[in-house]
């Protein structure tokens, strides 16, 4: 007899549980180990179970068990995903024409039209001499050692991705500033994504999108990078001094005008390093939306996991560090450079 | 007189998350500390009217917590308030849709801030055009009108500066120059120079007097600081914990307090550098004979004193554009430099 039979006995349920026949719930690992035992066992008051589903069940098999709950929610979510891949099909291919060909343009360019070009890129956004030799020293030591693909593949995903977090983050992070409820609403979305393990967003995204599809890896590592910058954004403008916002009023700007007049341009040292944290994040996912196919170092990465290579997997992770520091260095040095701009 | 430029009637801000209701106790006469403990609102203002006049200088003298930053902010609506009206050039400006309250700002009234509240990535020209950049103006249009105010207030080629280049007060001379670059008939000033260093702030409130000779703009003037509001103010009102307990002509105020904290707040003053002749005097254009020279009305107590050597026995002509409008002894000029006592001779209303 289990612990719980009371509790339908005093309800008098006993009728619906013997009614469902109740055979048709598959065992469980704790039923196995119950029969084996075989009989009833002593039940001191230590021993006591926790009402739960599985105990209750015990008690009254037309009741369910806890399985039911994940494989509800499994059903649940088969049951919709038709109907949701048909709309986020549609509206998330452009994610992966962009990736397609990020990734096309990135490696057909020729290696010394590319470094180059980088090269000049951080000299503008930087002014420093010494991180555009770094970084040209670094893209060429990777291409020395034949990595210079794989680098390039993981460059073009994190610029596509990093792209769409700002161009979503920031008004996303705007609207939070202006309202509230908004706030109170996403902050327990945005600690949701950042909190959850990255591995469990592909889980979902296998369901819904083909594995082939670049937008499968695109979305994960949009989701998990898009948090610094909505936080960082939101509360950027929500810094911005009060008086120079009670100035900007009582000359009579306009809501448009104090937006992109003061506080955009006051808000971005934060709006900078919510980038520049949003970067590095998508560099870390990049690694590990590997398993479902994103190109680039991580690929190696798995590589060196899977057949115990372990050189490949040191080499290619070291590579990846090395591309987290050309990012955040010359990141950093621009938002270095909006700072000392605005100096109070 | 003129109409007022800026009428406040029956101001009152109450504070908190049912301000209406609040109201309602307020004006069956609830006091402040009781309304906070009772009903947890904070009484901001209450039943304040006051009338500023076209040209003059109105100082809103107050401690902190007094209410008066709240009440300048009324008056470009930064804060609306619970209940009552401001009423500027003849329209109450709290029928006035968004649209016509940003004409408001940006036509008639102009502001100065404590914490100068530049922008800290334009530079001084810019800040300086922030008047005429937000009515859409391109560099060549604003350059040279905010040039013009900039050399007006002592920032000859600083144009390209970046505010966080500049000293305090210079910031705040950029303030001014923003101030003034918008062409404004009012000019509200927040406590406009608390944050200064003394010897900055007696140039600025020099630089203050002599603008307003030139420009007799309506200026509302914020400050805690009274020989700033006395130095300042054509009309003076005092607030205290958010009503105000006296308004009128500095001089009258300083002669007649009405409230034991006026009282209290003008003993520590220097009276015979505040106080003028016309103030002392006694109004006749008979001539007694034997006067012994002849001052005019605005001259200070210490400058009379100064002249008389201390020889309390003269008198002297007080005369303005060469006509005597009193006669001024000295035995009066030494009287009026005891603190009056405002118990003394009753509560004597003011203006």
């Amino acid at each position: 007899m289990a612990t719980y039979d009371w509790v339908f006995d005093t309800l008098g349920l006993r009728d619906w549980c013997e009614g469902a026949g109740g055979d048709a719930a598959p065992l469980s690992m704790a039923d196995l180990i119950g029969q084996s035992g075989g009989g009833t066992p002593d039940r001191s008051i230590w021993d006591l179970p926790f009402p739960s589903m599985d105990a209750l069940n015990d008690a009254c098999e037309a009741f369910p068990q806890s399985r039911e709950v994940t494989r509800g929610l499994e059903q649940g979510f088969l049951d919709v995903k038709d109907a949701l891949s048909y709309v986020l099909d549609p509206v998330t291919q452009p994610l992966s024409w962009a990736l397609e060909y990020a990734l096309l343009a990135f490696q057909a360019t020729p290696w010394w039209v590319m470094i180059p070009l980088l090269a000049i890129v951080i000299w503008f956004v930087s002014r420093s001499a010494g991180l555009v030799a770094f970084v040209a020293g670094s893209l060429a030591a990777l291409a020395f050692i034949d990595y210079y693909d794989y680098a390039m593949q993981t460059l073009a995903v994190i610029t596509v991705c990093a792209l769409i977090c700002v161009l979503l983050g920031v008004p996303i992070g705007i609207a939070m500033s202006r309202s509230d409820k908004l706030q109170n609403a996403m902050i327990p979305v945005l600690d949701m994504l950042q909190t959850l393990p990255p591995f469990v967003y592909l889980i979902p995204l296998i369901f819904l999108f083909s594995v082939t599809e670049p937008k499968l890896y695109g979305i994960a590592i949009i989701l998990y990078a898009i948090v610094p910058v909505v936080r960082l954004t939101n509360l950027g403008i929500r810094l911005v001094d009060k008086e120079v916002i009670e100035a900007a009023d009582a000359f009579g700007m306009t809501k448009r005008q104090k937006l992109y007049g003061v506080q955009i341009p006051l808000a971005l040292p934060n709006i900078m390093a919510g980038v520049n944290q949003t970067i590095m994040m998508s560099l870390a996912m990049v690694v590990i939306a590997s398993l479902v196919s994103a190109p680039g170092l991580g690929v190696l990465v798995l590589r060196g996991i899977r057949n115990l290579e372990l050189g490949v997997g040191l080499v290619s992770g070291l590579g990846i560090v090395l591309l987290a520091v050309i990012l955040d260095r010359s990141t950093k040095a621009a938002l270095a450079r909006v700072n000392a701009a605005q100096k109070h | 007189m003129a109409d007022p430029k800026i009428s406040i009637r029956h101001l009152y801000k109450i504070f908190g998350a049912t301000p209406k209701r609040a109201l309602e106790h307020v004006k069956a006469g609830m006091g402040k500390s009781e309304l906070l403990e009772t009903h947890h609102h904070v009484l901001g203002l209450r039943d304040i009217n006051v009338d500023m006049q076209p040209g003059e200088i109105t100082v809103i003298m107050g401690l902190s917590g007094s209410g008066k930053s709240t009440l300048i902010r009324h008056l470009n609506r930064l804060i609306d308030p619970t209940d009552g009206e401001v009423i500027v050039n003849g329209e109450n400006i709290m029928d006035y849709s968004e649209a016509k309250l940003r004409r408001l700002r940006r036509e008639n009234m102009s502001m100065v801030f404590q914490k100068f509240a530049l922008l800290p990535h334009r530079t001084v020209l810019e800040n300086a055009a922030t008047p005429l950049i937000v009515e859409g103006a391109r560099p060549r249009d604003y350059e040279a009108e905010a040039t013009k105010w900039l050399d007006r207030v002592g920032l000859e080629g600083q144009g390209g500066q970046y505010p966080h280049q500049l000293s305090g007060g210079m910031q705040q001379r950029v303030g001014i120059a923003r101030a003034l670059t918008s062409n404004s008939d009012i000019m509200l000033m927040d406590e406009a120079f608390s944050a200064l260093d003394p010897l900055i702030r007696t140039d600025m409130q020099d630089l203050l007097i002599e603008l307003q000779r030139e420009l007799a703009k309506t200026i509302v003037f914020i400050t805690h600081d009274l020989d700033e509001a006395l130095k300042l103010a054509d009309h003076l009102v005092i607030l205290k914990d958010g009503e105000v307990i006296q308004q009128g002509e500095p001089q009258h105020i300083l002669m007649h307090p009405n409230d034991p904290y006026i009282v209290d707040f003008i003993s520590d003053i220097n009276r015979a550098r505040v106080l003028r002749a016309r103030t002392v005097m006694e109004k006749t254009s008979a001539d007694p004979g034997g006067l012994a020279g002849t001052v005019a009305p605005d001259a200070t107590l210490e400058s009379v004193i100064a002249k008389s050597q201390g020889d309390t026995t003269l008198s002297y002509r007080v005369a303005r554009d060469g006509e005597q409008v009193g006669v001024l002894s000295m035995r009066e000029v030494v009287k009026a430099l005891v603190p009056t006592d405002a118990a003394e001779g009753g509560l004597r209303r003011a203006s």
